[in-house]
């Protein structure tokens, strides 16, 4: 409660220059405030500033937030009206009014017309920070028109405390002049540096607000004295001498970088007044910016440290509280240069209402908070707290680091506005969300840089656009997104080449709207994923029927397995489902050591079969009728597919010729493209292709070398890249009970951009489990979403590029993925390296454009678009990490180790991982104690996933490990979208015998309760309890041996434990209150993904129980650490 | 005699020379996009034997005919080509595998790798001369 009273001390510097900063009187006074502040925050990790305001106002009072609403939605105007081209979105307004305010401070009388307006816009985030202190005042601020007395008094106290300092800026300023002349080039360098380093600490913000709130208690009573604050406010004129300085000559390169521009808005609307008054305080030390950013920049923490770090040097150390109240006033001054030039040379504007002006804006702003914020980057960590995802977690001695319900991704610390624009973190995600500005510095972050794509996925909402140009940058071929910006309406500039482009006359026409001269509002620039019908310029030939070739296993081997009755059947069930359209096509060929083709021609009174045996040689008997037309041909099709399950009971021949059964399908596909499914049994025995057991039973669990991961013939790949040539895809089922060589089988699947489907031990009576998976599979497989003669780009930020590709496909050229079919479960990832530095761009994007043909014939574009800052300091690039994309982006990379190295190789470099970053994160952060394991917030999974996955089949030794599981573990961590791949490597545990209405969310009007989640330990496990295991594929539900009997009677449907039988795959609909929870918890979590999963029921005696427990991999196991130990061993060799 | 060992060995330098840069060419078609990664590699594993070959040669004509110094220098480069050869994996295309060539910077290194060998042969080119013209002298 001594920050009450310093605080009413101070209140002209306070109050007045630092709208945001009340923030922290209300955290510290109001602790209930504080709560929902917290909760409002840190759920969004960097949510900026304005959100805060919000907030915290929300909590006072209902009114409250809306007066203050409703003058921030009325303040734009009136600045538009005073500005002219103002108006639309509110961050936008919000922008201006900043900038508005900026010059209102920093040039005076300039803005003499518009100061009223202004001032209502500051009114605004006073309003929201006063609330809790003064409550007198929150009552005038609502007021839409605001008395111009009461913002008089403000900013005289602004003044004030601006003209206090004068003779100390006078001072520094020619100090800065100087510097500012004598390096030019540095400080051009040096501008977005800040920039980047601000917005990773809109996180600061918070943080400094965090800090603000304890330093205030604290230090509040130290520091206040006015003298301090003088300081301070020296120092903010410094900041704010420089920023113009460099502002003024800056702003025309910033037109040049509009994406930093839409950046450096966020900044200025909601965050940056915080980081601005940072940078401002920063600012008097920027020429020093280097020396300070090394001193202390990287040492983020604990305000002790702080304390005593900024002692040495005063002008950054005394901002804490000075930089609170200062940067508000002073940030404005700064951004205001920009603003004048903006506002001077688009006079023709006003016709565009919101959204073109803000964006224009927002570039000028850019270059006077960028340098500030870069010289302060390092230094905003230290002073603040760090941000949530920086806190320091002990990971030997914090137990319970898993969140509740499961890990969200991290969101790019943008602002709101493109923060809403951005790509959905479910298609398009980075593994550093703050993109580091050189090489050198993601080097030393020992973290890989990548993305992983999930462009197919199935969507709810998308926007489709028809359109007869498709506007695109003319250098880079980039389409036009979100990111881009107008410099005026007829011309925009690419974010990703920077080359400006004319806006073709079309684009002018806003179809949404029905209104003309928007090209800002169009749908292409208000999504970043967009599907774009094409033109025929984006055709080789006429877009391709669906066409499905069917090559079927009927050896022996395959009759016994019992795989017919059920493909065929599901086939029966979804003929009429299949994506395509009246000129959809279909065929089958079966082969066992000779290949047969079945003649479904229309007005044949049943199929005729043709029998090949001759293999060396494979021909087409009768090319025109094997593959025919759906809907012409439906009854034969339909009698066949009856007849086939029977008709080869009887056979003897156990050779299985697959090779020349491919080369057949290749011959029958090559006409047109299609689909290939290829039902496989055994290892291929005959003919071209085949293949030689290479597995040695003896050497499963061995924990030496494990050999074999790759394939034992060019023959696959051969095919598969002819069939890519062709538009062939080729999909793989492989239903085999012995080794059947998948890592050269899979080869076909792989560069054909295929899919590899796995049952091992298939049977279908002796395993109902398998069974059912591939009946759901099937189902899934045929009737999803199917993109034809497909071709993939990725394109990013000039200075970036991308070097491996991680998927089934085939990379025709440096950057040209080919992928005969797409399939909406199909995942990619690609690593990417920094060529040039980034130094002058705030921001980076990525755009995914796949080109393919849909089911119905058309050719369509899906693009999807991901924009990221870009920040200069270590710190920051470990808040930003995102710790499931690191992880499966280092399971891809380990995969290709393992194969083209070892496996040893492998599992060493994913332990090298998890060992180099943590040592470079605690050698950042030198207060730490080194004895200890400390890993960054944002990456205290880490090593939790890392083990994961050392113990996943992939990677495993030691554990017995048949070489086809290992092979299809890997196979799937490179085709898999992250949100599988981390349920594959990281399953989720609930227990569920206890299910409450507690924390229940509401789907569709059913209530389904939300378990938290639970370590993978078998401590977690107690005999009284149930558990569901989410596996991805597969749900387990273990039932402890003392579960409560009504939990067996109501859920299970069985009496008693001993009563359940060991194959239960479902839960039946018992009218019980526990039993309705489960199921639609169960089904809750069915829905969320596209494969429905099997669920299996285990009890102790269950031979799936080793499976189950495997999943345990907390626990320590005959081969592999536990967890405990695994963390013991890694803080051994980073102590090393 | 000696004139005809450097005379056969100047003509191979050259056949090799040639390749190289053959090589280098294709390699940098295949990095501008101009052909695709398939026909670029069925193009360079076609020639991939007959380097290996032409430069065994000449390095076990320099060992009969006793010039030590060159055969030192010419035995890592050849001994190379072969272990490059023998290592390709067996699920490979040759050394050059369409699949692969554009990951993991493997491009880069093809062409590096035949920029060296191309300044090689050049050096036994010169080396090949002097000692030929040296040998036809001494004759």
């Amino acid at each position: 409660m001594q920050f009450p009273s310093g605080y009413g001390s101070h209140p002209p510097n306070y109050s007045a220059p630092s709208g945001h900063y009340s923030q922290v009187p209300n955290k510290a006074a109001a602790s209930h405030l504080d709560n929902q502040y917290r909760a409002s925050y840190y759920p969004t990790y960097y949510s900026s500033p304005a959100q805060n305001v919000m907030t915290p106002s929300v909590g006072t009072s209902v009114l409250n937030t809306q007066e203050s609403q409703q003058l921030y939605n009325k303040t734009p105007h009136t600045v538009g009206s005073a500005e002219g081209p103002v108006q639309g979105a509110i961050s936008s307004a919000s922008y201006l009014h900043t900038s508005a305010q900026q010059s209102y401070s920093a040039f005076g009388n300039h803005y003499s017309t518009s100061v009223s307006s202004s001032v209502a816009s500051q009114g605004f985030p006073l309003n929201s920070d006063h609330y809790a202190m003064p409550v007198v005042s929150s009552a005038v601020y609502p007021n839409v028109s605001y008395p111009p007395a009461a913002p008089g008094s403000v900013y005289g106290q602004a003044f004030t405390s601006q003209s206090l300092p004068v003779v100390g800026q006078v001072k520094e300023t020619n100090k800065f002049s100087s510097q500012s002349t004598s390096v030019p080039h540095s400080l051009q360098q040096h501008v977005p540096v800040g920039y980047n380093t601000t917005l990773s600490t809109t996180s600061s913000a918070q943080s400094v607000q965090d800090n603000l709130c304890s330093n205030l208690t604290r230090s509040v009573a130290k520091v206040n004295n006015q003298i301090n604050t003088g300081i301070v406010f020296l120092e903010k004129n410094l900041s704010l001498s420089i920023s113009q300085k460099f502002a003024i000559p800056k702003a025309p390169n910033l037109n040049n970088f509009p994406s930093p521009a839409i950046d450096s808005s966020s900044t200025t609307s909601s965050a940056s007044p915080v980081l601005n008054n940072y940078d401002a305080l920063e600012g008097g030390g920027y020429p020093e910016i280097v020396s300070v950013f090394n001193t202390c920049g990287i040492s983020f923490v604990l305000p002790e440290t702080r304390s005593v770090t900024s002692s040495p040097v005063p002008a950054p150390s005394v901002p804490q509280t000075s930089k609170a109240s200062k940067p508000f006033g002073y940030g404005y001054p700064t951004l205001q240069p920009g603003y004048q030039n903006a506002a001077a040379p688009t006079p023709v504007q006003p016709s565009n209402p919101g959204h073109h002006p803000g964006l224009q804006h927002y570039p000028q702003q850019y270059p006077g908070v960028n340098q500030l914020t870069s010289s302060i980057g390092g230094l905003s960590l230290q002073h603040s707290q760090q941000p949530e995802s920086l806190r320091p977690v002990n990971l030997t001695q914090d137990r319970n680091i898993l969140p509740v319900s499961s890990v969200p991704a991290p969101v790019p610390n943008l602002n709101s506005d493109l923060r809403k624009l951005n790509c959905s973190p479910d298609s398009f995600r980075c593994t550093l969300t703050n993109i580091p500005q050189t090489q050198a510095l993601l080097n030393k972050a020992k973290l890989p840089l990548g993305l992983l794509l999930h462009p197919f996925r199935d969507l709810t909402q998308l926007p489709v656009i028809t359109t007869s140009t498709i506007v695109r940058c003319r250098s880079c071929r980039t389409y036009i997104n979100p990111f881009v910006s107008f410099i005026d309406q007829r011309r925009w500039k690419c974010n990703l080449c920077y080359r400006v482009n004319d806006v073709p006359e079309e684009f002018m026409y806003n179809p949404l709207t029905r209104s003309y001269g928007e090209p800002h509002k169009r749908p292409e620039v208000q999504n970043s994923t967009v599907e774009l019908i094409a033109s025929s310029d984006y055709m080789l030939r006429p877009p391709q029927p669906a066409v499905y070739l069917f090559v079927l296993d009927v050896s022996h081997n395959a009759v016994e397995a019992g795989y017919l009755t059920i493909v065929c059947q599901s086939l029966l069930e979804n003929l009429d489902k299949l994506p395509g359209d009246s000129r959809t096509r279909i065929g089958f060929i079966t082969f066992d050591s000779t290949v047969q083709f079945y003649n479904l021609q229309e007005g044949l009174s049943q199929p005729q079969m043709l029998i090949v045996s001759d293999i060396d040689d494979i021909f087409l008997p009768t090319p025109d009728s094997l593959l025919v037309n759906l809907h012409e041909s439906k009854e034969l099709i339909k009698d066949l597919l009856n007849a086939l399950p029977n008709m080869f009971t009887n056979t003897r021949e156990t050779h299985s010729a697959l090779g020349p059964a491919l080369q057949a399908a290749f011959k029958l596909m090559s006409p047109t493209g299609g689909r290939i499914s290829v039902f496989q049994t055994q290892l291929p025995s005959l003919g071209a292709g085949l293949l030689h057991s290479r597995e040695d039973p003896n050497q499963r669990s061995s924990t030496k070398v494990v050999q074999h991961l790759g394939p034992a013939t060019d023959f696959y790949k051969k095919l598969a890249l002819d069939c890519s040539g062709q538009q062939t895809a080729v999909d793989l089922f492989l239903l085999s009970s012995q080794y059947s060589d998948l890592a050269s089988l899979a080869c076909v699947s792989k560069y054909s951009a295929g899919c590899i489907y796995y049952y091992p031990s298939f049977h279908h009576s002796h395993n109902p489990a398998q069974a059912e998976k591939l009946q759901k599979d099937l189902k899934r497989y045929l009737t999803r979403k199917i993109g034809f003669e497909a071709v993939m780009r990725i394109r990013c930020t000039k200075g970036l590029s991308i070097h491996t590709f991680h998927g089934n496909f085939f990379v025709r050229s440096t950057d040209l993925l080919s992928l005969a079919n797409v399939n909406p479960d199909a995942g990619f990832a690609v690593q990417m390296s920094i060529e040039e530095s980034l130094t002058d761009t705030s921001l980076v994007c990525f755009q995914t454009a796949l080109l393919y043909t849909s089911s119905k014939g058309e050719r369509r574009i899906r693009v999807h678009t991901l924009c990221l800052p870009v920040v200069s300091s270590l710190a920051d690039v470990y808040a930003g990490a995102d710790v499931q994309a690191v992880v499966c982006l280092l399971a891809n990379m380990a995969v290709d180790r393992s194969v083209s190295s070892s496996l040893a190789d492998a599992r060493d470099a994913l332990v090298n991982a998890v060992v180099d970053s943590l040592a470079a994160y605690m050698s950042t952060a030198s207060n730490l104690q080194q004895s200890m394991l400390i890993a960054p917030n944002s990456l205290k999974l880490f090593p939790l996933y890392i083990l994961a996955l050392l113990k996943q089949k992939a990677f495993r030794t030691g554990t017995s490990t048949r070489l086809d599981d290992r092979v299809y573990a890997m196979c799937q961590m490179k085709s898999q979208p992250l949100v599988h791949l981390m349920k594959m490597i990281h399953p989720n545990l609930y227990r569920i015998d206890k299910l409450i209405d507690e924390s229940t969310i509401h789907v569709n009007d059913r209530v389904v309760p939300q378990p938290p989640l639970q370590k993978l330990s078998a401590e977690k496990l107690t005999r009284e309890g149930a558990f569901l295991m989410d596996c991805g594929s597969i749900f387990y539900i273990w039932i402890g041996k003392n579960c409560d009997n009504n939990f067996i009677k109501d859920v299970l449907g069985y009496p008693n434990y001993a009563s359940v039988p060991q194959t239960m795959t479902q839960l039946p609909e018992v009218d019980a209150l526990s039993s309705e929870r489960t199921r639609s918890f169960v089904s809750w979590l069915r829905d969320s993904r596209t494969l429905s999963p099997v669920l299996q029921v285990i009890k102790d005696e269950n031979p799936a129980k080793t499976e189950f427990f495997q999943h345990l991999i907390e626990d320590r196991t005959e081969a592999a650490f536990s967890y405990y130990e695994f963390l013991l061993n890694i803080q051994q060799q980073v102590c090393k | 005699m000696e004139s005809v060992v450097f005379i056969f060995s100047l003509i191979d330098c050259c056949a090799l020379i040639f390749l190289s840069v053959y090589f280098i060419i294709t390699l940098s078609d295949l990095e501008c996009d101009y052909i695709n990664a398939r026909s670029c590699c069925s193009k360079l594993n076609k020639w991939v034997v007959p380097e290996v070959i032409g430069h065994a040669v000449v390095t076990v004509l320099m060992l009969i005919s006793l010039h030590w110094f060159i055969f030192l220098l010419n035995l890592p480069v050849a001994t190379w080509n072969i272990y490059r050869y023998i290592m390709v994996p067996s699920g490979n295309m040759g050394v050059f595998d369409p699949t692969e060539i554009h990951n993991r910077g493997q491009l880069k290194s093809h062409m590096k790798e035949a920029m060296i060998k191309l300044g090689f042969h050049l050096l036994c080119f010169f080396m090949y001369l002097y000692s030929m013209i040296l040998a036809l002298i001494n004759d």
